[in-house]
């Protein structure tokens, strides 16, 4: 089975799915398996553990600081896939993505890196800077190890436009909720609700949606528009006030447990 | 091969929500590569408005001192606003005009694309947002001063190195939330396409001149061009007026900081330091580590010291069309003061470097033969940063006696 019809699945049994987001090596690779630890136990359906960049262009201050905050405590790339093996075999339950900037794996070595991956039991990749003009080889070399490789979807998307990404994709699509960096809160509007169904028009893949999702009313208004909610800053800023022991509840509350 | 490719280098690796973004600046820039009238109307106001064209200075002094070939100067320091930068500002200014826009942005590290931009939004009534690095702002009060008296909202960048990469990262952020009304002017000839083609076309106009200055001065195409290369805008400028003359060796000069083997400098092309890599939109040669993190990068010349370079210049390297060269931060000052003393003439610590090895060379080459050295800025304005480069005691001297009247002022007030 792949992603995509495990994720329709496990759709029959709840409104909605979730997915987390971390840095790897932020503020520790300890505190990262606590972290992950508390979200598998509590229903987190697909987790991105971001291999920290020095040029994250697409994220805004929070993650920002998170990755260079972890390259400054001296976390490696081979770090990063030694700790992604230990917790794909701890929490099979959960799906793992490696969410990073395209650098990182053009150094590392296309092939090298996607190969490794799949070795290791990740089911797929985001890499935000690498649309699929420049992305041909990873693709197909996705498609060759039956990886995810995740494509976006953003509110500057013409219909035409999410037709070809998604076209190119699997797994998911992730919708991108607003303009702008991630972290930042979006207002469940009627101009989003439009959104969203135009990229459920545009595709069948599940969509997950993300960026400044905070609580259970945020999560509650995306059911049955979208398919997996994202939450990304929103745990980093939670581990960082109150622990990573924090993270469990925060998650029930979400899916309103 | 994709569209944006300079041999192996350039693309763009932009995230999704700048697709459209960059579809209709594709569209706008190629609107006016087609329009005649566009380049004519650029001309004009370079023309009006910014001292173009700028002379093309015999330094008879500078060449009988060193008793080689023949050194012409491309005097780019009286563009207004003091440096090449205007050039491509000015260009993407009346672009921004087409496209219906009214807000830019722009990352600057010296400081001369900042003050370059803001004027250039003065002029056209844009509203302006510059992104600059904390410890440039630091290092370049004077630049900044300029930006907001000029209008502009100079925003100190404190992630990163917090220097010209963190400042693009940061100029990119807001253009993915305020795309609709906002243009990214990129300062030189690097991020994702069009911009190297873009503003290498806009810099162009400088090698052009040169070309044309150059015959009626020396009766032919000089035997060697040389220019500094950070991003590479000014080089590229000056190289395109003699890219098509194999006689002319073109040579790149790049920042050697405190030596190559110390690790503390920004060459990218000469040495092994740099390797391949992708980011801020673009494939080229980067100062990196075995990971991909991009590595800190040293310069005297706060303009030249960043970890890319431009995706043309790193395929005219490739193909032998471009000899590369470094030159260290001392070299630098002796060059300055050698073209200050011989020729009265006070280039900006960038250009200086392309001074440097244009004064290696010159003196092994005959009588008859002649170079150009692209002098892609003025160094007056940058009193502080080059009285801080050279130590020099009496400028230290005003400058304590200075904070100490404004302390005691403050302290009265």
């Amino acid at each position: 089975m792949n992603i995509q019809q495990d994720l329709q699945q496990r759709l029959e049994k709840k409104p909605i799915l979730l997915m987390t987001h971390l840095v790897l090596g932020y503020p520790s690779l300890e505190v990262n398996r606590e972290v992950i630890r508390q979200m598998a136990e509590n229903g987190v359906d697909c987790i991105e553990i971001q291999i920290p960049f020095s040029e994250p262009m697409a994220d805004g201050p929070v993650i920002l600081k998170a990755n260079q905050d972890a390259l400054a405590a001296g976390i490696r790339v081979e770090d990063s896939f030694a700790f992604a093996k230990e917790i794909v075999e701890d929490f099979p339950q959960v799906h793992f993505f490696f969410m990073t900037y395209y650098n990182i794996v053009f150094r590392y070595g296309l092939n090298t890196f996607i190969d490794r991956a799949a070795d290791i039991g990740m089911k797929g990749f985001i890499i935000p800077d690498l649309p699929p003009e420049e992305g041909q080889d990873y693709l197909c070399l996705a498609r060759e190890k039956d990886m995810a490789a995740i494509m976006f979807f953003t509110p500057t998307s013409t219909d035409e436009r999410m037709a070809e990404v998604a076209g190119q994709g699997s797994g998911f699509v992730y919708c991108v909720a607003r303009k702008g960096v991630t972290g930042k809160q979006t207002a469940m509007d009627d101009g989003l609700s439009q959104y969203l169904l135009r990229c459920r028009r545009a595709t069948n893949l599940p969509l997950a949606v993300g960026f400044g999702i905070s609580s259970r009313e945020d999560v509650a208004l995306l059911e049955g528009k979208a398919d997996m909610a994202v939450i990304g800053t929103a745990t980093i800023k939670l581990v960082d006030k109150e622990g990573p022991e924090a993270v469990g509840p925060f998650i029930r509350s979400l899916i309103g447990g | 091969m994709n569209k944006g490719y300079f041999g192996q280098w350039g693309g763009a690796f932009i995230p999704e929500v700048l697709h459209q973004t960059f579809a209709d600046l594709e569209k706008a820039y190629k609107a006016i590569r087609e329009d005649p009238a566009f380049w004519q109307e650029y001309v004009d106001l370079m023309g009006n408005y910014s001292c173009r064209p700028t002379p093309l200075t015999f330094a008879e002094n500078l060449s009988n001192h060193l008793g080689g070939a023949r050194i012409y100067i491309k005097r780019e320091d009286l563009n207004h606003t003091g440096a090449h930068k205007a050039n491509n500002v000015m260009g993407q200014g009346l672009l921004v005009r087409r496209m219906g826009k009214k807000r830019v942005i722009a990352e600057t590290g010296a400081g001369q694309h900042g003050v370059a931009t803001a004027t250039m939004a003065a002029r056209f009534g844009f509203d302006c947002t510059i992104y600059m690095g904390e410890v440039d702002v630091a290092r370049q009060r004077p630049n900044v001063f300029w930006m907001e008296k000029l209008g502009a909202t100079v925003v100190p960048v404190k992630d990163g190195s917090r220097t010209l990469k963190d400042a693009i990262n940061e100029a990119f952020r807001d253009w993915v939330t305020n795309m609709d009304n906002t243009h990214y002017v990129f300062g030189t000839a690097c991020g994702p396409t069009p911009f190297p083609e873009m503003v290498s076309w806009f810099q162009s106009i400088v090698g052009i001149e040169a070309n044309k200055q150059i015959q009626e001065q020396h009766g032919n195409v000089p035997d060697r061009v040389y220019a500094c290369v950070g991003g590479g805008s000014n080089a590229m400028g000056i190289f395109k007026g003699f890219l098509e003359y194999e006689a002319v060796e073109l040579v790149g000069v790049e920042a050697g900081g405190k030596g190559l083997e110390t690790g503390e400098h920004a060459a990218r092309m000469v040495g092994d330091t740099a390797s391949p890599g992708v980011a801020q939109g673009y494939k080229t040669m980067f100062l990196q580590d075995d990971d991909g993190q991009m590595l800190e990068t040293h310069s005297i010349a706060a303009g030249l010291d960043y970890v890319g370079v431009s995706p043309i210049l790193a395929d005219l390297g490739d193909k032998g069309r471009v000899r590369f060269e470094a030159a260290t931060d001392e070299e630098v000052l002796d060059a300055l003061t050698l073209t200050m003393r011989t020729e009265g003439i006070i280039p900006a610590l960038e250009s200086s470097h392309a001074f440097v090895q244009a004064i290696k060379e010159a003196p092994s080459m005959s009588r008859n033969q002649a170079i150009i050295i692209n002098m892609s800025g003025r160094g007056d304005k940058d009193i502080f940063t080059i009285a801080h480069a050279f130590d020099d005691p009496s400028w230290k001297e005003f400058i304590i006696e200075r904070a100490e009247e404004y302390k005691q002022k403050s302290f009265l007030t």
